[in-house]
């Protein structure tokens, strides 16, 4: 197992969340910082989507206060290996309550993208889809391809939830697509666009 | 310190107050000065707790709350405070409504001195990190600072903390 065989994984990450966010409908979606944050605005800066510039290892948690208070809503967390790594715990809080209508989804590139593409631990031992597993969620996934990804996008949502995938991306350097920085904005239009 | 007997019941009052304010959704990690609470929001229909395996969860949790439309509340013991240091950048940077009740330990009779750190530290760290605190020291004084950080968090919108003195709550013991 070489701790650089992300350089080579045949899935890449600007297509894999153009994918998941094509006819989006009513989708709500919250980007971890960093590269997931980047690759949501690279598929269209949208009012309903609410990207990180900060608060690492908050992401799933920010999506499951949105599911829970939106359960008529579908709620997907795009985030990276290095951001889901520091809130592990909250995937347990996540089985515990279960929301059908919520989604997780970890671009895994095994590295600190934004911090000169240090390794995670992912690039290691450790397996982000098992300690979910682990933690309580039923739905767990990794896919490392084309078909496994198709058959993964078309079956998010549904019970029992959350569901939780790792989604191995080649670890590469893309260009920035940054989406507003001012949390104000972010948060407003947000709201706005849920009619509150 | 035994509450009066003609004391008002403060754990009955702060759930009176988050019925008020219409709040939903109620993370916490648990103190055993909170457990009355805790019993009534479970029994509460209107009222999902969600306990969190640490307290900087709850911080995340309430902002996906509030860009849902939902009201919540955080409920934690002092040593909870420093683990929600960074995370409390996300409601003071996008402007969050975030209502903390926070138990003391470390103050008045503290008998376990691994309290006394983080329950000194925890209103100047909570303020440093931008949220308003509100100390209650007595039964009757609970539910009127309750209301008023609510109102403040939630008309704000803004992050406020009410600090539940230790002399308020008794001073733990381990039967001793």
């Amino acid at each position: 197992m070489s701790p650089k065989r992300a350089d080579r994984y045949p899935l890449r990450r600007r297509a894999v969340v153009a994918a998941l966010l094509k006819g989006r409908g009513d989708l709500l979606v919250v980007a971890g910082l960093g590269a997931a944050a980047w690759d949501c605005t690279a598929a269209g800066d949208r009012d309903l989507t609410f990207p990180l510039w900060g608060a690492m290892g908050g992401a799933a948690m920010i999506g499951l206060g949105l599911a829970l208070a939106q359960p008529e809503r579908r709620v997907l967390v795009v985030t990276g290996d290095g951001e889901m790594l520091m809130g592990l715990g909250s995937l347990a809080t996540l089985a515990a309550q279960a929301p059908a209508n919520l989604a997780v989804v970890v671009l895994d590139n095994e590295r600190y993208g934004e911090t000169g593409a240090q390794l995670t631990h992912t690039a290691g031992a450790a397996d982000l889809a098992a300690i979910a597993r682990g933690a309580g969620i039923r739905r767990c996934a990794t896919v490392r391809d084309a078909a496994g990804f198709k058959r993964l996008n078309a079956g998010l949502f549904g019970k029992p939830g959350p569901s939780f995938a790792v989604v191995k991306v080649r670890a590469e350097n893309l260009p920035l697509v940054l989406p507003p920085k001012d949390g104000t904005e972010l948060r407003t239009r947000f709201r706005k666009a849920l009619g509150l | 310190m035994q509450a009066q007997p003609s004391a008002p019941d403060w754990p009955a009052a702060i759930h009176r107050q988050l019925k008020a304010w219409n709040v939903r959704q109620v993370a916490h990690v648990p103190d055993a000065g909170h457990a009355r609470l805790l019993a009534l929001c479970g029994a509460d229909r209107s009222m999902r707790v969600v306990t969190l395996t640490t307290e900087e969860e709850g911080v995340a949790l309430l902002a996906g709350t509030w860009l849902g439309g939902e009201r919540g509340a955080l409920l934690m013991q002092s040593s909870g405070v420093g683990n929600c240091v960074n995370m409390l950048s996300l409601p003071r940077t996008c402007r969050l409504p975030l209502l903390i009740l926070a138990t003391m330990r470390g103050e008045w009779g503290e008998f376990n001195p691994w309290q006394v750190p983080m329950g000194q530290a925890a209103k100047p760290a909570l303020e440093l990190a931008g949220v308003a605190c509100f100390r209650a020291e007595a039964p009757a004084e609970v539910e009127p600072t309750v209301a008023a950080a609510a109102r403040m968090a939630f008309e704000g919108p803004a992050a406020c903390a009410v600090l539940l003195a230790q002399r308020l709550i008794g001073a733990k013991t381990f039967g001793k």
